[in-house]
């Protein structure tokens, strides 16, 4: 933020300053709210909203401060007149804004005002007068002096002070309602902060250098090759992104018709013609859809290799298992796949076999990846190109629906009832579910806790 | 030599300097002893060999650093927008916010979709972690967590329970239960411990795994049933902040960034970080993955969000501007890879154009800094949280 200020003023290519009038007094060094807008435009080329807001968030931060009407903090692209806070006020110095200053800051306003300060500060001054009660005196005091020393300055000095240190407290303590902006998440340790845990010690650089050595052996890609995938993948998923080519029947956020989430539901009698496309464009792409794993399930059916998925899915569910199942999972998918003479037995190479039964001795979740992995290569390379030239995907891509768009309302504001649907917690456990049914529940409503 | 694991589970006296102190176990020729963190740094440091310093371990990790990115260069023929020259150019984008749910009293730090399309979790400041269907805009279940600042939270795959965490170094897991009788907070499972806050958490492709990010430097991998931990992850040099999954149905690795200004790849199964990339300038507040999972976007408190290809092994874009002054706090991509939608401490949503690298259009609304952003499972819609106190739905 001090970059672009400091090239705000900047003498030469900065806002445009002048000495304006204000009412009687003659002000230095004084911008306009429409000034501030029109350079902030014309040098980051941004519209006119994005200008105002970050004029507005500068002035919040306290970078500058409003000659008139000083209670609020409001970038007007008029006339109104700004000034540069100078550095001294900047909140990244970070000078913490001790409670005296404050206190002294209000009984001097109190005094000027004759009592007439906003409710909230006076609250704060009932409550500083409790707290340093035993320094009141010398706060008085400081107020009084401070006044007086103002009295002797030039007036249009005095209203700049004034303003200045208005916008100052108005930073640092902001007045209910308004959040503030000083703000900040809790600490995030560095290196230095915490020297025992963190500390960059031997074993930290000899993990670095393995993984540096490792990374040198990696193979890597030519940068045509992998940037001209991305625009392949976009181009080919761009039909089918609500964001980017809308959505049939209609987007449920927009018009509140949920239609398209109940064709589009996992586990639907008919899949829409753009869900039966996408089955085409990889493997994972038809395994990770319900619908298009169950027909793909089918077809391998046919040609007797279905065993095929179901050990696949057996795996997965062993590397995605809680770690007490595992023993019990990793026997019971040998014995029904890896087993001589099991009742489904998968046809992996032998070397791969030979590793799995070795390391099947000491069963761990991850001791079934390889053949995992062949059984997935087997079937992405060999089964899946002849599902998709099959006569059973084409005649699901012929049967697919294409929804029609909703007609636009002609009362548009009549409310259309927004339905819930029943919550994922509320359903019966389904394969691969594993939450329980909670009894007699409310169907799926305001529901609260 | 020394084994250092950095989690603490004893309490007693060092068998070095006698205080009482948190202990560590630390294996000397095959003894196990009970050494404070202190003694337990200085055993480090002393178990260097003598041709070894720490002075000449950093500058030898210097150098291969410096080799790795010459090999990398040398791969590198063309930039992400020529390619892009050829694709046409998106026309305006006009995202209203569709919805505002209020209800939380504070910040709200983090969301989570669940895979239902239609429901959320969200976590705030006061502890409060509130799951909504955004679609009717009503709460369905509220918790309220023994700490402040709950700076995590997830949503399980099968939509039954919900992890979250923050500030009480913790990750617990709730069952989501529609039983009037039942209170929720007495089902609660505490699953993952470390030494800092969390920062991130993330069920793995089932309600069983839950991987975690911390503030004390490490990622995690824990067993949600038994809470044993499975496999944890050290390299980062400051605190991880966020961490992704890898989309793949067949590797399994998963990217983390930090205040080291480093993102790592992790393979999940060995432990084993498998790529690095070190050019923000600041603090790494999100990462998350391209839906093909060939790279990945990253935001950070720089102002600058990037794009990181895994097979060129390099950042392949930079997404900023200058009027851009305040950091990024989280990314996501719409389902085509196309949009890159950035929310930043300034209040505003930035949707850049992933392949020119130019921005698209900018999102007002949010009246304090937008502290969470996640695109819905189907990608109908995002939502973005804010320390508003609100979260607000687009489309």
């Amino acid at each position: 933020m001090e970059r672009v200020v400091v090239s705000m003023q900047d003498p030469d290519h900065g806002v445009n300053m002048r000495s304006q009038r204000l009412l009687i007094t003659v002000v230095p060094h004084a911008v306009t709210g429409n000034d501030i807008m029109e350079w902030l435009i014309h040098k980051y080329c941004i519209s006119e909203e994005e200008a105002l807001h970050l004029g507005t968030l500068l002035l919040r931060h306290g970078y500058l401060y409003p000659l008139q009407d000083p209670g609020s903090l409001v970038l007007r692209p008029d006339e109104t007149l700004y000034r540069f806070q100078t550095p001294y006020f900047w909140t990244s110095t970070l000078w913490p804004a001790s409670e005296l200053d404050y206190a002294i800051y209000l009984a001097k306003k109190n005094i000027r005002k004759h009592g007439a300060l906003a409710d909230h500060e006076k609250e704060h001054h009932g409550q500083l007068h409790r707290k340093i009660n035993h320094m009141w005196d010398l706060v008085v005091m400081q107020a009084r002096e401070q006044l007086r020393a103002a009295k002797q300055r030039r007036k249009g000095d005095r209203l700049v002070v004034a303003c200045q240190e208005q916008t100052y407290w108005l930073v640092h303590r902001p007045p209910p309602g308004v959040p503030s902006v000083l703000e900040q998440a809790p600490e995030r340790g560095s290196c230095t902060a915490r020297r025992v845990l963190m500390t960059k010690n031997a074993d930290f650089y000899k993990r670095e250098i393995e993984c540096c050595r490792r990374a040198l052996g990696r193979t890597r890609v030519k940068s045509s090759v992998s940037l001209e995938a991305y625009l392949k993948f976009s181009n080919q998923h761009r039909p089918h992104d609500p964001i980017m080519s809308g959505c049939l029947p209609s987007n449920p956020w927009i018009t509140d018709d949920d239609t398209y989430w109940a064709m589009n539901a996992p586990r639907v009698a008919e899949p829409t013609q753009l869900r039966v496309e996408r089955w085409a464009f990889s493997f994972q792409e038809l395994l990770q859809d319900p619908v298009g794993r169950a027909h793909f399930m089918d077809f391998l059916r046919k040609e007797f290799s279905a065993e095929n998925l179901s050990f696949w899915e057996a795996c997965k569910e062993l590397r995605h298992g809680g770690q007490a199942q595992v023993p019990a999972l990793v026997d019971a998918v040998y014995q029904q796949f890896l087993a001589p003479g099991a009742a489904r037995w998968v046809n992996i190479d032998s070397q791969t076999m030979e590793r799995t039964l070795e390391g099947l001795r000491r069963p761990h979740r991850y001791v079934l990846d390889a053949a995992q992995l062949h059984i997935y290569m087997l079937m992405k390379k060999d089964s899946y190109p002849r599902f998709l030239k099959s006569d059973m995907y084409k005649a699901l891509l012929a049967e697919a629906v294409i929804p029609p768009e909703t007609k636009r309302r002609v009362f548009p504001f009549m409310w259309k009832p927004r339905r819930s649907s029943p919550s994922p917690a509320l359903l019966p456990a389904s394969a691969s579910g594993d939450c329980a049914a909670a009894p007699g529940g409310p169907g799926g409503g305001p529901g609260e806790a | 030599m020394c084994d250092q694991t950095f989690l603490v589970n004893v309490f007693g006296s060092c068998d070095k300097c006698f205080k009482q102190r948190a202990l560590r176990p630390v294996f000397k020729k095959s003894q196990q002893l009970s050494y404070c963190s202190i003694c337990a740094e200085i055993m480090a440091t002393d178990g260097l060999h003598e041709n070894e310093t720490l002075a000449s371990l950093k500058s030898e990790a210097e150098s291969l650093k410096g080799k790795l990115e010459e090999e990398r260069a040398k791969l590198h023929d063309v930039e992400l927008h020529q390619v892009a020259e050829r694709v046409e150019a998106l026309g305006q984008f006009v995202m209203k916010t569709r919805r505002t749910l209020k209800g939380h009293g504070n910040k709200v730090l983090c969301m989570d979709w669940c895979k239902d399309k239609r429901r959320i979790v969200s976590s705030s400041q006061d502890g409060k972690v509130i799951v909504w269907d955004s679609f009717t805009t009503n709460k369905e279940h509220a918790v309220t967590m023994p700490c402040t600042w709950v700076m995590a939270c997830a949503y399980a795959p099968s939509g039954c329970a919900i992890a979250c965490g923050g500030l009480d170094n913790k990750c617990s897991v709730y069952p989501l239960t529609f039983d009037k009788n039942e209170n929720m907070a007495a089902k609660k499972k505490s699953v993952a411990m470390h030494t800092n806050y969390l920062s991130a958490c993330s069920f793995t492709n089932s309600d069983m795994q839950i991987l975690t990010a911390s503030g004390d430097g490490t990622c995690a991998l824990w067993d949600v049933e038994s809470g044993q931990l499975l496999q944890s992850f050290h390299g980062h040099g400051a605190d991880v902040l966020c961490l992704d999954l890898a989309p793949s149905e067949t590797g399994n690795t998963f990217v983390s960034g930090g205040c080291d200004k480093k993102a790592m790849v992790w393979d999940m199964r060995s432990g084993q970080c498998v790529q690095a990339f070190e050019t923000h300038e600041s603090d790494i507040n999100s990462v998350r993955y391209y839906p093909s999972g060939d790279a990945f976007a990253s935001g950070s408190d720089d102002a600058t969000c990037r794009l990181y290809d895994l097979r060129a092994d390099r950042e392949v874009a930079i997404y900023s501007k200058e009027s851009i002054i305040f950091g990024a706090s989280s990314v996501d991509f719409s389902l085509s890879g196309r949009l890159l939608f950035a929310g930043y401490n300034d209040y505003t949503i930035n949707v850049w154009d992933v392949l020119k690298g130019s921005r698209v259009s900018i999102l007002f609304g949010h009246e304090n800094r937008v502290s969470t952003l996640r695109v819905s499972p189907d990608g109908t819609a995002f939502c973005s949280g804010s320390w508003d106190h609100t979260l607000r739905v687009w489309a």
